[in-house]
């Protein structure tokens, strides 16, 4: 369960998001809104346990976070099967066969990474979160450079997880088609600048 | 971590790893020295163990910044931070991996080189054991100076700079270890503090570098 009350987070000390209080429970998602500037990075990754939050507090164990980034984490000269099976061993986690069937790499598997377009290589590193084992995702982003159909293959994944009691939060601007998700709006949650007027006032 | 330890040493092997780039350049320096100095009167062999040392502190140096900034690149330095095995132990295995790559290789073929440079005899047992007791320390070292320079971009002039004080007392140890050895002199002070510099820096190095990596992360 994650539950955050009164979040505030900062990126390079400048606080983003503010005021954040909510809960999700196992097997809902949730789906994080915002313009590009609005702070879903940097929420991720203070839920990542990558930063402190700048006020307030959350509730997720650090051993329950499988975080994906935008960057997928791939080492060009490995190949598929073992940039997998490195993060498997790491994780300790299931065997990296059902990831690579369920993200529909079954093909690539001898490619090495560095040799594969930009949504097979997203596929690959979406296939990492499988082989974690990890009950909560925190998923910057993940259909960028997907195509509609790894878009549905990637949703069905998502709905398993949700499925066998797991929870997802996801910052994307598609249309998973997931039930019970709920999207956070991160719109009124904005910091508020101090708009400067200028030095009239002390003049005044 | 033997997951952590075995991709490191296969990604260092593998095309653009950068294994060999430290030896080559031992190797050359080695080659070139004796060319550059000449072969009279003995001179050579007196300043060979300060050019062995140099040459491996400078090999040494050329892939520190492959340590971390690869996996920052990436975005696997990310994900290895929010992995069940602690920051510290990440540090801990890849300076080990890069010992393995740079540090090893080089303590094995420097008899060859000490050959070049006219060593004498009394010499070579304590150059291997000087640097197989003093590389240890030039990755741990590195790989803590790898670790503040993560986040720059083209950081390697900076990294240089802030690594090379740190590597002097090693390479003093070292040396002397070497010229003593080859001049029968008793050498067990300076073998003692080569190696407690290396025990010295793997024991508190890995935890100064992973709270260095976990400010970068932010």
């Amino acid at each position: 369960m994650l539950s955050l009350s009164n979040l505030a987070v900062a990126r390079g000390g400048v606080t983003v998001l503010q005021g954040l209080t909510l809960t999700v429970r196992p097997g809902q998602a949730l789906i994080l809104r915002g313009p590009n500037g609005s702070g879903k990075t940097t929420l991720l990754r203070t839920l990542a346990g990558l930063q402190p939050p700048a006020e307030g507090s959350f509730d997720l164990p650090p051993d329950s976070i499988a975080y994906a980034a935008h960057a997928d984490g791939l080492k060009s000269t490995l190949t598929v099967t073992e940039n997998l099976a490195f993060w498997s061993r790491i994780y300790g986690g299931p065997a990296v066969e059902n990831a690579i069937r369920a993200l529909d790499l079954t093909q690539l598997v001898r490619r090495r990474a560095g040799e594969l377009s930009a949504g097979q290589k997203r596929r690959l590193g979406l296939a990492r979160l499988l082989v974690t084992g990890r009950p909560a995702w925190l998923l910057d982003e993940p259909t960028v450079s997907l195509d509609v159909a790894s878009v549905a293959l990637f949703a069905g994944v998502v709905r398993d997880h949700l499925g066998k009691g797991g929870l997802a939060v996801i910052a994307t601007h598609v249309d998973l088609g997931l039930p019970e998700a709920t999207v956070l709006d991160l719109d009124p949650h904005r910091a508020r600048v101090i708009q400067s007027t200028g030095f009239d006032e002390a003049f005044a | 971590m033997k997951a952590l330890l075995l991709r490191d040493l296969r990604l260092a092997f593998r095309s653009g790893g950068g294994f060999g780039l430290g030896l080559a350049f031992f190797f050359l320096l080695s080659v070139l020295v004796p060319l550059g100095v000449g072969p009279e009167g003995g001179t050579l062999g007196r300043i060979a163990p300060g050019i062995l040392w140099v040459g491996a502190l400078l090999a040494c140096l050329l892939s520190l910044d492959r340590i971390f900034a690869l996996d920052h690149e990436d975005g696997s330095l990310d994900l290895l931070a929010t992995a069940p095995i602690p920051l510290e132990a990440v540090v801990a295995v890849k300076a080990f991996a890069h010992w393995l790559v740079t540090g090893l290789p080089l303590t094995v073929i420097a008899p060859g080189l000490g050959v070049f440079l006219n060593l004498p005899p009394g010499g070579y047992q304590w150059l291997v054991l000087s640097l197989l007791l003093g590389t240890p320390a030039l990755s741990v070292i590195g790989a803590f100076g790898a670790a503040v320079t993560v986040g720059l971009r083209r950081g390697g002039l900076l990294l240089s700079l802030l690594v090379l004080p740190l590597y002097v007392p090693t390479l003093i140890f070292g040396g002397e270890v070497v010229r003593r050895g080859a001049e029968n002199m008793a050498l067990a002070t300076p073998l003692a503090l080569l190696a407690a510099i290396s025990l010295g820096a793997a024991a508190l190095l890995p935890f100064a570098a992973a709270s260095a990596i976990r400010v970068n992360l932010r």
